[in-house]
């Protein structure tokens, strides 16, 4: 489970903090049997932009044949860190962990231009600080509510700022900030106590979308668990981690580790896949750090996707007619990161009344991946694209989908081509189920 | 390094797009191997069309420029068959990959050359059709790629290679010219031309639009797995169901080494312990299907099989064929490197060659993984070796060559499906005679008379001595092309 000493390894062109694992890239039989699943090369249609390529490119690098050029890093950025690829590959190649330790050298050794870089640092500091997220999430509500939107949009002086112009199209509708005060810091399980487990509140989830959070609680309470969400805890690091971040991330992840310990928990539920996985990859990216390295062995195992816990103990309680035609997405980070399908799915099943039909290329991405869209918007366009089309295709009038990221994308995509379609979390949906309240608006089957 | 490389990749440029053409170094370099590592060949430019229209501009260019080419699929060939050895430029199809026209009716489809095997199969499912032709490396290889090598399947015994689907094809000459070989029926009038085309390796042409056969579904389909204690019991099982003059669509083999890194890889069911496993298919009426079932199983247990597991249901089947189609791909799990050899035998000499084999591995210290279509004897020992080890990628092959020449010496050959290439080109010697190479290389200039067009392929350089063995084969094209 752990890496080489970080000063044993012969770096090549990369420097001596977490450098790709040469083991990584060791394991590809150049096979090309992920070619085909990968997004970026069905879209881009190059072979610098599939996972063979740039395991390829970045073994050149690290064994001294290459160097971090401008085309490298647009290669590496352009990967959405979906990990189709792992799915696919036979030989088992990390390739998640490969690229995340290449982009760990990129953040570190490449200079990008600097108006580049000030947009990057300034879209990630956004979204992983808490307080600057607060703040904004005031200031756009009443940027939304207050008509305001309309006007600037109406203006067309959004095209005069480039980049953050097209990242207000990204905006999803800021719901009103209350609902989230809800969230208690111990919500006591309903009869029988099953484990007493923690809930990561996420930063995107608990400002945008603080109705799942309280779903997710409830529905968790209703089946025996006593939810802990301790107050001091902070963004688990997973887009910095994508980023390349990686110091700035082990940061928050060891700030993690001690508010979940401190908690005293037997599990860390987490409702977003994307935080989930990199929550449960702590051990990696903490592998040469020599006082948080077991902590945070233990600590990954004891994460679990919501879905997990509600495969590993049955649903309690009465679950009333919920009739829905919902169809899954499988979000990146679930299915090709920690390997979660059947479960979400399995849930679904278990609601009484609830229809669901399957999604062609459920494990396609949906083009979110993190702030891929942010930073990529017309290639993220296609991928959201191709995902609204299959999603069409199904008739359902609910997409479910079990991470923030996807959610955004897909309501954004839906509501261009003018689909009413919704978009929920599996918890929101067994939620519903328990309250026996489904929300106005949904057409019934 | 090509002479005025600025000026052609404008040229080249205006012809696809900005987009698609590739001149950097640090992008080049992932389209200087393919599924076989140890050689490696950097083109000058690569572009990357999306018509037959784009194709056919781009090899003007390079015929006007004498700049040598060569076409690539989704570069999953096993004997360097896409490498630009002189250079030049590289033609990657991979964009063109679009299902033209289904012939349900006609039983036939139109697709462009950069459509992965699989996607056919997939698009006709839903309606019980399939294409036949399946390479272990179906879900990634090109049809263009499997026209060009001439692919074998797991269904080879019963429904043959890529060239018995194939109705006619597009192709751009070497000198742009875009002609029509063939048709939309099975048997046109006049030469096989399309016959000719297939297998021809990437030298003949490029194959810009390809018909293919799609075939209907059989009523039944049943696959066994049987497993053995060695790899003699199972070979001569394999020997034993084809002497009963039983067709199975396929009989495929592994040995220990290959279990083990498939279920590491994809969990498929193998069991660990087993020293070999036969998967035996046959498909056909139902009737016929369930008569067959009982004499694999009496020739299975004639040679001592431990156990006959018939596959339940469909997803059984598929799990047991996603494990066997995995096994070179799931190397990895077990070895940094491996090294393929491809070689066929007269399936009779199985259980000698197998055991040749396991004394070669012992003679040079490397393992080797066996897994391969045993119904045709087509061998495929994937030697394992770790090219960080010095002089380890020699040993592995000089081993494949000792592998090679004892099945040229059984009767068999050099190749069975995955091309001569780069990598067997010298020792093609050990098969033909300096005439009959000759004569091959005639019909080679018929199509490409300046070579400009995959140079370095297939015909000796004389890099290697290598000395021809006592084949019953040798002289073969002479007899039939006369010495003219
Ligand atoms: C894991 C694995 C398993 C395999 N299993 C099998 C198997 O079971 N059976 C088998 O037969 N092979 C097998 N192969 C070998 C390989 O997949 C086949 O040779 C395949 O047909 C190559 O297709 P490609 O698209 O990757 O072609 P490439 O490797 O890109 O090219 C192969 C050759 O075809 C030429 N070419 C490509 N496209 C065109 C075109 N449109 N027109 C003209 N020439 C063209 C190239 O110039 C080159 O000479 C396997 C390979 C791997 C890696
Ligand atoms: S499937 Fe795995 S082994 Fe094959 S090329 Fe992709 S990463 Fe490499
Ligand atoms: S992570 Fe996704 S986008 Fe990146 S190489 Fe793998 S399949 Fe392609």
């Amino acid at each position: 489970m752990t890496g080489p000493a970080a000063d044993t390894i012969a770096a090549g062109g990369f420097d001596r903090i977490d450098p790709p694992d040469t083991e990584i890239y060791l394991d590809c039989v150049h096979c090309g049997f992920c070619l085909p699943t990968c997004p970026t090369y069905l879209v881009l249609g190059n072979e610098m932009d599939n996972p063979r390529g740039r395991i390829y490119l970045t073994r050149a690098i690290s064994e001294g044949r290459s160097k971090i050029t401008d085309r490298f890093v647009e290669h590496m950025n352009l990967c959405l860190l979906c990990r189709a690829c792992e799915t696919a590959c036979p030989s088992g190649v990390k390739f998640g962990f490969l690229m995340e330790a290449a982009r760990g050298q990129i953040e570190r050794n490449y200079q990008y231009p600097p108006a580049e870089k000030r947009f990057r640092d300034h879209v990630l500091r956004t979204f992983t600080d808490l307080d600057r997220l607060e703040t904004l999430t005031g200031l756009l509500r009443f940027y939304q509510q207050s008509g305001l939107q309309r006007l600037v949009r109406a203006s067309g002086v959004l095209s005069l700022f480039g980049r953050l112009g097209k990242m207000e199209a990204l905006l999803p509708p800021i719901p009103d900030q209350r609902l989230r005060k809800e969230l208690p810091e111990v919500l006591p399980a309903r009869g029988q106590k099953r484990a007493r487990v923690g809930f990561l509140a996420g930063c995107v989830q608990r400002f945008f979308l603080p109705q799942v959070n309280a779903s997710t609680t409830r529905a968790l309470a209703e089946n025996g668990f006593e939810v802990v969400t301790p107050r001091e805890q902070g963004c688990c690091g997973s887009l910095l981690v994508h980023e390349g971040e990686r110091e700035h991330a082990k940061a928050f992840a060891r700030r993690t580790i001690d508010t979940f310990e401190r908690a005293g928990v037997d599990f860390i539920v987490v409702n977003a896949a994307g935080c989930g996985s990199v929550m449960k990859e702590y051990w990696e990216l903490l592998h040469s750090d020599a006082v948080y390295r077991t902590r945070a062995e233990a600590f990954s195992q004891k994460v679990r996707d919501t879905s997990e816990l509600f495969a590993q103990t049955p649903a309690n309680g009465r679950l009333r007619e919920l009739p829905l035609k919902v169809t899954y997405h499988d979000a990146c980070h679930l299915a090709h990161g920690q390997k979660v399908r059947q479960q979400p799915r399995n849930l679904l099943k278990a609601i009484p009344g609830l229809q669901l039909v399957e999604l062609a290329e459920s494990d396609f991405c949906c083009g979110s991946a993190g702030v891929y869209n942010v930073f990529h918007p017309e290639v993220a366009q296609k991928f959201l694209d191709r995902k609204i089309d299959r999603i069409k295709e199904t008739g359902a009038e609910v997409v479910v989908s079990a991470n923030p990221g996807c959610t955004f994308q897909i309501e954004r995509g839906l509501k261009e081509r003018g689909l009413g379609i919704r978009v929920v979390h599996p918890m929101e949906l067994l939620d519903w189920s328990y309250r026996g309240a489904m929300p106005s608006g949904l057409r019934r089957i | 390094m090509l002479k005025d490389k600025a000026r052609i990749v404008r040229e080249l440029g205006k012809i696809v797009g900005p987009n698609a053409v590739i001149c950097e170094e640090d992008e080049l370099r992932v389209y200087d191997t393919d599924g076989l590592t140890i050689f490696k060949a950097m083109p000058d430019v690569v572009v990357l069309p999306n018509s037959a229209g784009q194709v056919a501009e781009v090899v003007k260019v390079c015929h006007r420029e004498k700049v040598p080419f060569v076409a690539r699929g989704s570069g999953t060939g096993l004997s360097g068959g896409a490498l630009p050895l002189e250079g030049g430029v590289l033609i990657g199809l991979n964009r063109m990959n679009r299902i033209l026209e289904i012939d349900y009716e006609n039983k036939r489809a139109v697709v462009e050359p950069g459509v992965i095997n699989v996607w056919l199969t997939n698009a006709i499912a839903a309606r019980g059709y399939y294409y036949a032709p399946d390479p272990a490396s179906q879900l990634a290889c090109s049809i263009g790629g499997n026209v060009a090598e001439n692919s074998g399947g797991v269904r080879t015994p019963k429904y043959g290679v890529t060239t018995n689907h194939i109705l006619g094809l597009e192709v751009v000459l070497p000198d742009g010219e875009l002609v029509q070989l063939g048709g939309k029926t099975l048997d046109t009038p006049g030469y096989d031309l399309v016959g000719v085309f297939v297998g021809s390796e990437g030298t003949f042409g490029i194959a810009t639009k390809v018909i293919a056969r799609i075939m209907k579904k059989p009523e039944a389909v049943k696959t066994l797995m049987a497993v053995f204690e060695n790899l003699e019991d199972a070979s001569n099982a394999v020997s034993g169901i084809v002497a009963a003059g039983i067709v199975p669509v396929s009989i495929e083999m592994m040995d220990n080494n290959a279990i083990q890194a498939v279920e590491k890889g994809v969990g498929a069911g193998y069991p660990l312990d087993a020293g070999s496993v036969l998967v035996v298919e046959v498909d056909g009426p139902r009737a016929e299907v369930e008569a067959l079932v009982h004499p694999i199983t009496e020739v299975c247990e004639k040679n001592h099989v431990r156990e006959v597991r018939l596959a339940k249901d469909d997803a059984e089947r598929l799990l047991l064929w996603k494990g066997r189609k995995a096994a070179f791909a799931a190397m990895g799990q077990i070895s940094p490197d491996y090294y393929v050899q491809d070689a066929v035998i007269p399936r009779t000499k199985l259980p000698q060659i197998m055991a040749y084999i396991a004394d070669l591995s012992k003679k040079y210290g490397l393992r080797v993984a066996n897994v391969f279509h045993a119904g045709d004897g087509n061998l495929h020992p994937l030697i394992l070796y770790d090219s960080r080890n010095e002089g380890e990628l020699h040993k592995a092959e000089e081993m494949g060559s000792e592998i090679m020449k004892a099945c040229i010496g059984m009767g068999g050959s050099i190749t069975g499906e995955h091309g001569v290439g780069r990598e067997k080109r010298e020792y093609m010697p050990l098969m033909y005679t300096e005439d009959d190479l000759e004569a091959m290389k005639k019909v080679k200039r018929v199509f490409n008379p300046d070579g400009v067009l995959n140079p370095g392929k297939i015909f000796p350089t004389g890099a290697k001595d290598v000395k021809a063995g006592p084949s019953g084969q040798r002289g073969i094209v002479e007899k039939v092309l006369g010495h003219s």
